[in-house]
């Protein structure tokens, strides 16, 4: 079973958000999806200063086996990308929770309440599987 | 879905499953890089029992390989000694790759891909019959590759005893049997190590011990980046009926040599030589960051020339690499088009790696 935070929100897309105050929100995937991605190889990041609608394709990594896109969770900007995963993917599979891929100044943060919170999610996920 | 005799000590290993061809085959254990890694540095084994085991035997039986295969059997000479081919149909298309054994005079043994099993079956049968050969597919067999510099050396003690000196004195692409069981120097991953068919019932047993003395199971998903490295055809992916040899790097496995040997296809062949501008079968590198998938098109300046047949990651190079078909009068200078981007390609020969070792200048 893949872990899944208390304190985080969640999109049936397999993305976290957590809330770093001041409207920042910051995005990453989730255990459940680099378990099914498998060793992560490539990170494409968005741009600094796109603006985002929730559900936009933003970012793709990619592992071995297949790429993914990322969906930004909310409506907002991209105020800064985690360069570190340019050179080492790999990050994302030992702590996805840590790794982040962009942080979002949220255009609305009330958004925050439609995402799933951890119980949501991991019914999503276990009803994936069966 | 099938599963391998293996299924249960897979999921016990914790292996994610998925599907394959019909058969429900393992993708990794936990770390595809890492399992690739093992069998590049030290010794890795795979679950291959899904592949198919036929025997071929009877008086005919050579003048039938002769007839059916695009390689000539005929260069087989010493019992164990393999070949590979393609088998055509009469247009030139590949009905599939495989390995034929020499095991003597009337008998012979191939090994088919699982997912083109009954198609190919089918198609022996068909052909079999003016020849009067015997075709049995020996699903008694399983089978177990075991790869690696180290995987000769850890393997032998495991065999049957009649097996072992035989097993350590084999050349590359040869073998030696002992009734069920029959050990090969052969592989599909650009390293040194054996395939071995053994009776279903013991393939459990041999599978733990292997494990036991330090063999690290390997899932599909390595089995994929091993031979890419290698610059193996993939079925499927790299040629299929719709593409002869000569347009999927394996001209060198068709032999034209013997001028009254009329095997299937052989015309359609000497037909496309003739006429030529064949398309070119390539080896590609991306010069930047990023994946190489199949089917991704390539560019020469704003003209599309071709497609990627099998690309991915290398886990020893630690960069995109990818088999593709081009026009044959597409340049050097490639892109290749990403979610909208083109991006540099390097055309290189394969394989990109062997034994171990970078073949290509990154």
């Amino acid at each position: 079973m893949s872990e899944i935070p208390d304190d985080l929100k969640y999109t049936s897309t397999h993305e976290w958000a957590r809330d770093e105050g001041d409207g920042i929100v910051a995005v990453g995937i989730t255990d459940h999806a680099q378990e099914l991605l498998g060793d992560l190889v490539y990170v494409e990041l968005p741009e600094v200063g796109t603006d985002l609608g929730a559900g936009a394709e933003c970012a793709v990594v990619e592992s071995v086996k297949a790429a993914s896109d990322i969906y930004s969770p909310l409506d907002g900007e991209v105020v800064e990308v985690n360069e570190t995963l340019a050179d080492s993917p790999e990050a994302i599979n030992e702590a996805p929770y840590e790794q982040w891929i962009f942080k979002l100044k949220m255009a609305d943060p009330a958004q925050l309440d439609n995402l799933m919170d951890a119980a949501a999610y991991a019914a999503a996920v276990e009803a994936e599987e069966h | 879905m099938q599963k391998t005799i293996l299924n249960q000590t897979h999921r016990d290993l914790g292996a994610r499953m998925v599907p394959f061809g019909g058969w429900e085959m393992p993708i990794h254990y936990g770390s595809q890089i890492e399992e690739h890694h093992a069998v590049r540095n030290d010794a890795g084994l795979f679950d291959v029992c899904h592949m198919t085991v036929v025997d071929i035997r009877g008086e005919r039986a050579k003048p039938f390989l002769r007839h059916l295969l695009a390689n000539d059997v005929d260069k087989l000479t010493q019992p164990g000694k393999a070949l590979y081919s393609c088998m055509l149909r009469e247009d030139g298309g590949v009905i599939d790759d495989l390995i034929t054994y020499f095991m003597d005079e009337q008998w012979y043994r191939m090994v088919v891909n699982a997912a083109t099993t009954e198609k190919d079956l089918a198609w022996l049968e068909k052909q079999a019959a003016p020849f009067g050969v015997e075709i049995r597919p020996r699903r008694d067999l399983g089978m177990i590759a075991v790869q690696g510099p180290n995987a000769r050396e850890k393997t032998v003690p495991l065999l049957p005893q009649s097996l072992r000196a035989p097993a350590e004195a084999l050349s590359p692409f040869q073998a030696v049997s002992d009734g069920d069981w029959l050990v090969a120097r052969t592989g599909y991953t650009g390293e040194d190590g054996f395939e071995i068919m053994l009776p279903n019932e013991g393939v459990v047993g041999f599978w733990k011990a292997l494990v036991e003395a330090g063999v690290r199971p390997c899932g599909l998903g390595a089995r994929d980046t091993l031979r890419l490295e290698a610059g193996m055809n993939l079925y499927g992916s790299d040629m299929d009926e719709s593409v002869t040899p000569l347009e999927s790097g394996l001209g060198w496995t068709v032999d034209l040599r013997d001028r009254g040997r009329d095997f299937i296809g052989r015309q359609a062949l000497e037909a496309q030589q003739a006429a030529g501008h064949l398309r070119r079968f390539t080896g590609l590198v991306l010069e930047g960051k990023g994946v190489l998938r199949n089917h991704l098109k390539l560019f020469d300046g704003e003209r599309e020339v071709g497609g990627i047949t099998s690309g991915g990651f290398s886990p020893t190079l630690g960069r995109a690499i990818a088999l593709a078909r081009i026009a044959p009068d597409a340049g050097e200078a490639l892109t290749v088009e990403i979610r909208g981007r083109r991006l540099p390609v390097r055309l290189v020969k394969p394989p990109f790696v062997r034994h171990g070792k970078a073949c290509i200048d990154l």
